[in-house]
């Protein structure tokens, strides 16, 4: 398995910026081929979404989504046991996105064991925050997969350095005051908070929820180490793109954040 | 030293730091919403410890809610069942259910914390309305988010809301009711946190909602246990009320919680019954009993009455149902339709299908209760029903 921050820290220290594509997992017949047509695009983590019935932090295009994969029989299970060994093919670090319960209902060791065996280097959890994830983080450092935590603008200063010291692998930086999907520009809060989080940890900083098109993702990574792309692309696929079509607008975000 | 043996801790009293009931509870909410459920919990504590707060929101349930709200005794009702039946009339209160305290209270705590906005969610609409309710008397903006397929079943609901100057929002994700209207609501949280209160309708969501909620409707069992005392010159053998997020329920046992006589019974939905057949889950900040699949996906619940349409209970009632004080039982439908019409005719009161739960259990059990005192929370009225069982009963009512 790909050690999800040693990688990280690597390409930064390539002076690269860091770009993180999102799949929802199940979507369709060909979504472990966008998973490998995003590693051919440049990325340097991907983002694999376990649908779950009720996603309070997704809004309508992750939504859709979720509820099309759920429709088509998608278990945790069968998400997992399609990416077994794709990470190691890819030279690519996965993450897998999803909501507490899921891995509440199968048990923390289980989880964790079960992602660890498919060579899958990282979890978000966007329901378990710090004062809940314990007993989660626990069983997955134990599992060597690490535990991605968000860090949103409504944390006082004094919330930010704990964050950043239980998270593993980078800091997912929350953008905005809001859920998942496309936005006609850059919050004001984006840089903001990547400049907050910039001053009190090592560890990578990486902006999502937002993040719509490339100028977005290039304006976020003049202070961030990376950004997170999920509804923008997932869009494109929900409305009928083909995987190449797909992963050429990854590409573009790609060539925009290399400058 | 020998440690002195410390009092046990009061059944239903404050859960622990981590907003815990036992097992149960917590606060698993996106990021974002940590520091709003923190800020909400330090300045609920302070309002609650505040004679003054006390004050005020015990003046606006006597002097605009109608409290106190009457006891009585069913008289031709407990001839027919063979049991001694009183009930607590929430359905009197102003806005028709016991949902009006805790708006007072939270609007109230709203205000002091000095925000403008209320969100709200409702299933089968006496939430939204005691919502809009308490916005319109404070001077607050309000939205409240409904399942399409709600607002369907209970469209003049969604007629008085707007009238009293609320926007309804259709939730129009997943089954379109109750459980999508708590999403829709969480995620516009999330999204206009800074001057938005968010007014969750049940003892339900994550750490301080459950107990705040419960706090605010223990005036429920506060007077019960006094007026039946006066009434009958004793305690009730039996508590009943209906389940679905448990508000009503978490009212009037903690009224009673501390007196081990008392039996207090929870009634839900067959096709809701979160307690009687779910497996403990998170979702809507809880950690709870839960109707969900293998997987950990939340199941739809299916009931007649749109506000006990939900998947998951209140954390509270899971640790009560676990420590085996209060039990958890399931009621058809048919049932409730029967006990809905049964009130009806026999008492001259419409119970809303919710308390229709609660008389269809006493009905079908009244055999092991035979000539027991029975206090059964009526925690609104029916008029809001009376088109859907029209529909129900079509040509059957003779």
């Amino acid at each position: 398995m790909i050690d999800l921050e040693a990688h990280l820290r690597r390409r930064r220290a390539e002076g690269r910026k860091l770009f993180v594509p999102y799949v929802s997992g199940g979507l369709d017949g060909e979504w472990v081929d966008l998973v490998r047509a995003f590693a051919d695009a440049g990325a340097d983590a991907i983002e694999v979404g376990i649908p779950f019935s009720d996603p309070v932090m997704d809004g309508p295009t992750i939504q859709e989504a979720s509820v099309r994969s759920l429709e088509r029989g998608t278990t945790p299970h069968t998400v997992v046991a399609e990416l077994r060994g794709v990470s190691d093919e890819i030279g690519v670090p996965l993450i897998v996105m999803t909501y507490y319960n899921i891995v509440f209902r199968a048990g923390h060791r289980r989880f964790a064991q079960e992602l660890a065996e498919a060579s899958i280097s990282g979890a978000i959890l966007p329901d378990l925050p710090l004062e809940e994830v314990g007993p989660w983080a626990e069983a997955a450092d134990e599992a060597g997969v690490a535990t991605v935590l968000l860090a949103a603008p409504t944390a006082p200063d004094e919330r930010l350095p704990r964050i950043c010291e239980r998270s593993r692998g980078f800091v997912y930086a929350v953008s905005l005051l809001g859920v998942t999907g496309e936005r006609q520009s850059l919050a004001t809060t984006a840089v903001g908070m990547a400049e907050r989080l910039k001053a009190v940890t090592d560890r990578p900083v990486i902006i999502g929820i937002g993040i719509s098109n490339a100028e977005q993702a290039r304006e976020a990574c003049s202070v961030a180490d990376g950004i997170v792309m999920a509804s923008a692309l997932m869009r494109l696929r929900l409305d009928g793109a083909s995987v190449q079509e797909v992963a050429a607008a990854a590409r573009k975000v790609r060539e925009a954040i290399d400058g | 030293m020998a440690l002195a043996p410390s009092s046990p801790a009061p059944v239903m009293g404050n859960p622990s730091d981590d907003g815990r009931f036992g097992r149960f509870g917590g606060r698993f909410v996106p990021e974002t919403l940590v520091p709003a459920c923190q800020e909400l919990e330090a300045a609920f504590r302070d309002a609650w410890g505040d004679p003054t707060f006390r004050a005020e929101f015990d003046h606006l349930l006597r002097t605009y809610a109608n409290r106190p709200s009457l006891l009585s005794e069913c008289t031709r009702l407990s001839e027919q069942l063979g049991l001694r039946l009183i009930l607590k009339r929430e359905d009197l209160n102003h806005t028709g259910s016991h949902k009006i305290n805790n708006v007072l209270g939270q609007a109230l705590l709203a205000k002091r914390m000095g925000k403008t906005k209320l969100i709200a969610e409702t299933g089968a609409g006496q939430h939204g309305v005691a919502s809009a309710t308490a916005a319109a008397l404070l001077g607050l903006e309000c939205v409240v988010y409904m399942g399409e397929v709600d607002m369907v079943r209970q469209s003049l609901n969604v007629f008085r809301m707007k009238l009293l100057g609320a926007e309804v929002r259709p939730a129009m994700s997943g089954s379109r009711t109750l459980k999508d209207a708590v999403n829709e609501a969480m995620r516009a949280w999330v999204s206009d946190i800074a001057d938005t209160h968010y007014l969750l309708g049940s003892v339900m969501g994550p750490h301080p909602y459950p107990w705040m909620v419960r706090e605010f409707h223990r005036v429920i069992g506060d007077e019960a246990r006094e007026q039946c005392r006066e009434l009958t010159g004793a305690d009730p053998d039996v508590v009943v009320a209906c389940v679905g997020g448990g508000s009503n329920a978490a009212g009037i046992f903690s009224g009673f919680a501390e007196l081990p006589s008392v039996r207090l019974v929870g009634v839900e939905p067959a096709g809701g019954a979160a307690v009687g057949r779910g497996v403990p889950g998170v979702v809507h900040g809880m950690l709870s009993y839960l109707m969900q699949d293998e997987f950990g996906q939340v199941q739809e619940a299916e009931s007649v009455s749109a506000g006990l349409d939900y998947p998951g209970v209140g954390p509270e009632h899971s640790h009560l149902a676990d420590i085996g004080r209060a039990e958890y039982h399931p009621v058809n439908d048919d049932e409730v339709i029967e006990a809905f019409q049964l009130m009806a005719r026999t008492e001259g009161i419409i119970p809303a299908l919710e308390c229709a739960h609660a008389l269809a259990w006493i009905s079908r059990e009244r055999a092991s209760m035979k000539g027991q005192t029975v206090l059964m929370n009526l925690s609104g009225r029916g008029d809001k029903d009376v088109a859907q069982v029209q529909s129900i009963l079509d040509g059957r009512l003779t």
